[in-house]
């Protein structure tokens, strides 16, 4: 059970009076490998974070595959719900952000969408426990794939030149705000976009892991104090009831975060693929 | 060299507080323009909340950046 490092380290029992507070730290996101793959050079280790992207990644195909591999003209079933997604994505990402452009990019939007989501949800499923996304590698590869779609997007749209011209040098602009424009446009454009996408979506998991366990450990931890007698048994007690409230709030604040973010990574995705397609006039 | 003032204990938390006074300001614009900008203009209301949430997501990063931070560089 104790798979994660830091707290499996702490030597306190339940009712044990003299034991400091455990506070989760940056540790209970490090696991150790259930298993190792030797590839001769390297090998790789198996860790929970990677068998639930693993998961992810079946759910998510064998869903649609599920909905979409035989579909009928009126739909029926799953084929419903999962076109109800697929319709999200549609109206509310591709067609708002690109219009009828958007339309060639769904696909790859709703597979983002659904993937990424069901990578946060991963946070509140029992057993599960614990968002793949809060590995810093997951949302990095996520986003060097969006970094390479729309810089290939915009080269191909715009030309080789013409798309890194029109970065450095936004059209329309008087002449002597370049020296000061071109430093910013190349930077935000080029790095500054993949990095805040990848960070934005780890840095929110991780912070919603870190909340929960916090009050879930605390909830554990003051129910501890009971042992005393008196009044301290009284504050131990409402403590623990508080902290057990206040976890059961933040999973239901938590469901909502992860769907925004999962919104807002796809959002985002279809506005640097937008930028990509047109030049700025 | 004498040290004139010291600040020990938990300083990732102070990171973050300081991080999280811009993003904050600019979060209580986004949506409280976004919800004036929704009532005065209803039918808008798709456009408005899609530039609102970008608008949100942008300025949230920051304050992200400085509560990773204290855990990327150490305490």
């Amino acid at each position: 059970m104790a798979n994660f490092i830091s707290l499996a380290e702490v030597t306190c029992k339940f009712g044990d009076q003299a034991c400091p507070f455990p506070a989760p730290g940056a540790g209970i996101f490090e696991w150790r490998a259930i298993t190792s793959l030797n590839l001769g050079l390297t090998s790789i280790d198996i860790t929970k974070p990677v068998i639930l992207a693993l998961l992810c990644t079946v759910i998510v195909s064998v869903v649609f595959l599920a909905a979409f591999a035989r579909p009928k003209l009126v739909p029926t079933g799953l084929q419903n719900v999962v076109e109800v997604g697929y319709l999200f994505v549609r109206d509310n990402i591709a067609r708002e952000i690109m219009g009828k452009d958007g339309d060639r990019f769904v696909p790859f939007l709703t597979s983002l969408f659904f993937f990424v989501w069901t990578m946060n949800v991963m946070a509140i499923i029992p057993v599960a426990q614990f968002p793949v996304s809060s590995r810093f590698a997951f949302p990095v590869v996520l986003a060097l794939i969006v970094w390479f779609v729309y810089l290939y997007l915009g080269m191909k749209n715009q030309g080789v030149v013409g798309y890194f011209k029109n970065i450095a040098f936004p059209p329309g602009m008087p002449i002597g705000i370049y020296p000061l424009l071109t430093p910013i446009e190349v930077l935000s454009t080029i790095i500054i976009r993949p990095v805040t996408l990848a960070i934005r979506l780890f840095a929110n998991m991780f912070a919603g892991h870190l909340l929960i366990t916090v009050f879930t450990v605390s909830a554990w931890y003051l129910l501890n104090l009971t042992n005393f007698v008196g009044f301290v048994s009284v504050i131990g007690y409402l403590g623990s009831i508080v902290s057990f409230f206040v976890t059961i709030v933040l999973t239901g604040f938590e469901m909502f975060i992860q769907a925004l973010q999962a919104f807002i990574f796809t959002l985002l995705t279809a506005v640097f693929i937008s930028s990509s397609l047109h030049a700025e006039h | 060299m004498m040290i004139l003032a010291e600040i020990t204990g938990s300083l990732g938390s102070i990171g973050y507080g300081l991080a999280a006074i811009g993003p904050g300001v600019g979060i209580g614009i986004i949506f409280g323009n976004g919800v004036q900008a929704i009532a005065r203009q209803p039918e808008a209301y798709g456009v408005i909340r899609q530039n609102m949430i970008l608008g949100f997501a942008l300025a949230e990063a920051l304050a992200l950046i400085g509560f990773v931070a204290p855990f990327v560089f150490g305490a």
